[in-house]
């Protein structure tokens, strides 16, 4: 294929990490006509709020934006799933032309009296910020007469990035912290933050928290439920994973309550031990101390066996990965280091200045880091580094596939738990299953290149 | 450059016969421009263009790529607020810019967003000022697809209706072709529908056909755009044809086929070809057109079918069937069930308009039970249930009803994300009648093994 990579573009591309870093442009608006990965401020609210099981979500605008994010995520929820339905206002010509608020109160007291939600997100997209209903009034109207907190969401896809909606979610999230009653929460007690329960993960991390004798207050977002996130100022210690999305509310609810926060991942069984015993040595107990010592050490023996078995036929591959997030890009570029398998081309739709710079710090010198990319881009750079296996999102997977190289799903419509020790050996499992897959050596880019590494020699 | 499409359709939706006042819960349709970026990628070497926010290009490419499994790549202008405040002329000129520079496209089609409809956007003037500023002329095709006014079954008619108007000119001599206008259809159906009039040795202009560039093969490297789709000399020739036949029944006035007919063309409207007695009709038509009797393999495969529905016509002798789909494709299964003894007793679209009523109100009554247009997923399940509706048919997105009814699900139509292969789909011909008919009754004895007792092998 020929390629050429847009003038817009190339700041945001960075080849090289050596010596002195070449800063990687980023957090602007995506270039007009470059097809990007990402979405939009909407999506962004979207995807951080999606989890909050009891509340009904209402997409205030025309079908579509409601339409693309009905069940789409693999959040799971332990009891209720009013998430998992899709309610639009689905406004019509003449509602743009005289506005929506009407059918927006209309539709609002409908659905809360035919599913009792404990709270409303009303999300207002593009054309209700063209049009100006004033959709804080109608929620604050609704809110006083039927007892419930109804939170306007200022998610208009045009308002920025994805991480701007990260924003407008979290604003929506403080205004329902500082609601509920925190008696009884004791001393070592936790918010776990940019969590979204996929496939379970926060069950997962919970798990592990309870053993070590820390107490969970809220997930912010996994399984998550009105009344726990209303008492969340209640908790010590915020422990906060997609940083991305989630560091505002964090520092947020520093300025407002004083509760400290930390930034941790659970992808790997490296960034997992490190966060819980970074929670661990936060409150200080002996006896948390030495339970998390005892679990990390249990957890490690149960997973070490298999990840070192996965290692050796894992040794020497490549990967890409592109992902939503930095935190995450870390975690990863670790995991996969973990098992063998090193990252040569390395992307997020959302990082930042600060958080490219890490980056690039953890990558090796060689790595191509890129911003806000384009499946032309993509398709050109797992190419000339002769990637083995991608790993990012449904949008990623064909270019993977077409190019003859395996792939991992590692965002938030997946079905398989991917966090914590059990999960670091499930993502060892997903990256073995595509990697050292016989199928790729019939691949023709493969096949006729003689390109096979390792063990994928023809038979 | 060509002819921008200027024709803003100026009716206003008033089909609200299941919309009413309530809010949509669970979407049975998608958004309109979703439908024209479908349908630009069945013409080769054409690329679309969303003009608005940068979320509506993402989540359409989402959508399309979870289905199709295939890359799809839609550009989108990008909007931020200054676009929104001020207009996104400039960012439709780079948009188009990098489109060129990375694409190469033989042609580009631009349809809007929500935002830039409601702002006001005069596409068709930016777009005549963007070409009249460069030296050599970007082709370029244009569809208004507002979606507070229409769904993707609309905005692919839209598209459909803008390429051919804008295209097809070239009143040459004649030529053995025929022309088809389908809607839409599965890549499968879509090359069985070719295989068929090409039966009758006649070249066949489908507008659109992604059977390939939608059901690709792997290739030896990445291609910006896929190869197929129907070539744009073949659509200006499109008058040349011996006759038109228009299989959709949604498009709004004018029609492509309209078009084509005020060109001088010979146009014919027919049903999907589910089924014998609509696909005898399809195969009439093109007997008559050609001269030609009806090739031998077909004549074979009608017969198999017949053969067929002798086989197990007692498994579905009264069986309740729900649809629900696009109108076309409602209607083609619904004749299709009644010529099998099977109930179609509730048939719903999500498409906001009367085709579906119309088509079905012609059938002797008591065919159908209920007829639900520009309806919900709600809405659906509360009809199925007081028809005590006993299997549905249609996309992935009705599982949850499926499933909170208890009865199976058949999957076809679009999307189908719950499945690999969703492009393989084959339900037209006699050939595809056949999947169909072996699919029902075995998606019946499946269910009537499972819920036995004795757990019978032979059946």
């Amino acid at each position: 294929m020929e390629f050429e990579l847009l003038k817009d573009r190339q700041s945001q591309v960075v080849r090289s990490q050596r010596r002195e870093v070449t800063p990687v442009d980023c957090n602007k608006a995506s270039v007009a006509g470059s097809v990007s990965q990402r979405a939009c401020t909407f999506c962004g609210s979207r995807v951080v709020l999606y989890p909050i099981a009891d509340a009904l979500h209402l997409v205030h605008g025309p079908v579509g934006c409601a339409a693309y994010t009905w069940d789409i995520r693999g959040a799971l929820s332990s009891g209720p799933e009013l998430h998992r339905i899709s309610c639009s206002t689905d406004l019509r010509e003449k509602d743009v032309v005289f506005g929506g608020e009407h059918r927006l109160e209309i539709s609002l007291r409908q659905l809360i009296s035919k599913y009792s939600p404990k709270a409303a997100f009303v999300y207002g997209t593009c054309v209700i910020g063209v049009i100006g209903d004033d959709v804080a009034a109608v929620c604050r109207r609704v809110e006083l007469d039927v007892g419930i907190p109804i939170i306007p969401v200022l998610a208009e896809g045009f308002r920025g990035t994805k991480r701007d909606g990260y924003n407008a979610a979290t604003s929506a999230l403080l205004t329902l912290i500082g609601r509920g009653d925190t008696s009884g929460i004791g001393k070592h007690s936790i918010n776990l933050m940019g969590d979204f329960n996929v496939a379970g993960e926060s069950w997962i991390i919970k798990k592990y928290f309870e053993q070590m004798g820390v107490e969970v207050v809220s997930v912010l977002t996994g399984d998550g439920r009105v009344d726990e996130i209303s008492r969340a100022h209640g908790a010590r210690l915020n422990i906060v994973q997609c940083a991305g999305s989630m560091t505002p509310l964090a520092q947020g609810m520093q300025e407002r309550y004083g509760i400290p926060f930390i930034r941790v991942s659970f992808f790997g069984i490296e960034d997992t031990s490190d966060a819980l015993y970074r929670t661990a040595k936060f409150f200080g107990s002996p006896s948390i101390l030495n339970n998390t010592q005892a679990l990390v050490s249990a957890e490690l023996s149960r997973v070490l066996p298999e990840l070192r078995a996965i290692r050796r036929e894992l040794q020497g591959k490549r990967a890409g990965l592109y992902v939503g997030g930095a935190f995450k890009a870390f975690s990863l570029v670790r995991a996969l280091r973990q098992l063998g398998v090193s990252v040569v081309v390395a992307g997020t739709q959302t990082g930042n200045q600060e958080e490219y710079a890490e980056l690039q710090a953890v990558c090796d010198e060689d790595t191509i880091i890129v911003d806000d990319t384009n499946p032309l881009e993509l398709a050109a750079f797992l190419v000339e580094k002769d990637v083995d296996v991608f790993i990012g999102g449904v949008k990623e997977r064909p270019v993977a596939y077409k190019l003859g190289i395996g792939f991992c799903d590692h965002n938030h419509e997946r079905k398989i738990a991917l966090a914590g020790f059990e999960g670091a050996v499930a993502f060892a499992r997903e990256i073995h299953a595509t990697a050292t897959s016989p199928i790729w050596s019939l691949m023709p880019r493969r096949a006729q290149a003689g390109k096979m590494r390792n063990n994928e020699a023809e038979p | 450059m060509m002819a921008v499409d200027t024709q803003v359709t100026k009716e206003i939706s008033e089909v609200r016969s299941s919309y009413g006042a309530d809010a949509t819960v669970n979407p049975c349709t998608l958004c309109a421009p979703l439908g024209a970026a479908l349908a630009t990628a069945g013409i080769e070497g054409a690329i679309s263009l969303l003009h608005g926010a940068q979320g509506c290009a993402t989540y359409i490419r989402r959508y399309l790529i979870s289905h199709f499994r295939e890359p799809v790549d839609v550009a989108s202008s990008s909007f931020g607020e200054s676009q929104t405040v001020f207009g996104g002329e400039d960012n439709l000129s780079r948009a188009l810019n990098n489109i060129e520079q990375q694409y190469h496209p033989n042609i580009v089609t631009v349809a809007t967003t929500c935002v830039a409809e409601t702002v006001g956007e005069d596409v068709p003037l930016l777009l005549k000022r963007y070409n009249s500023r460069r030296a050599t002329v970007l082709p370029i095709v244009y569809a208004a697809t507002p979606s507070y006014k229409d769904g993707h079954v609309e905005g692919f008619h839209a598209m459909v209706r803008s390429i051919v108007q804008t295209l097809a000119a070239d009143a040459g001599p004649p030529e053995r072709a025929v022309n088809l206008i389908p809607p839409l259809l599965s890549p499968a159906d879509l090359r069985h529908v070719r295989e068929i009039i090409e039966g009758f040795g006649v070249r066949a202009t489908l507008v659109p056909d992604y059977s390939d560039t939608l059901d690709g093969i792997i290739l030896d490297e990445y291609r910006a755009l896929p190869q197929g789709g129907t070539p744009l000399n073949e659509i200006e020739r499109m008058l040349r044809s011996l006759t038109t036949i228009d299989l959709t029944m949604t498009g709004k006035a004018p029609r492509a086929s309209d078009i084509l007919a005020s060109r001088g063309s010979q146009t014919r409207l027919l049903g999907l070809p589910i089924g014998v007695r609509a696909t005898d009709a399809f195969v009439e038509a093109l007997a008559q057109e050609t001269s030609l009797d009806c090739p031998q393999w077909l004549v074979k495969e009608r017969g198999r079918l017949l053969d067929a529905y002798a086989d197990g016509h007692k498994y579905v002798f009264g069986k309740r069937v729900g649809l629900y789909g696009d109108p076309e494709l409602v209607t083609g299964l619904a004749m299709f069930l009644l010529e099998i003894g099977a109930r179609p007793v509730v048939c719903a679209t999500g498409a906001r308009n009367r085709a579906l009523t119309k088509a079905l109100e012609q059938l002797p009554s008591g065919s159908v039970e209920e007829i639900l247009d520009d309806t919900d997923f709600a809405k659906f399940e509360a009809a199925c249930r007081r028809t005590s509706t006993e299997l549905l048919m249609g996309s992935s997105k009705g599982y949850g009803t499926a499933r909170s009814l208890g009865i199976p699900l058949l999957r076809l139509g679009f999307p189908v994300h719950d499945r690999i292969g969703a492009g393989r789909i084959q339900i037209v011909g006699y050939r595809g009648t056949l999947w169909l008919f072996d699919s029902i009754v075995n998606v019946l004895l499946e269910r009537r093994q499972e819920a036995s007792n004795v757990g019978y092998s032979y059946l």
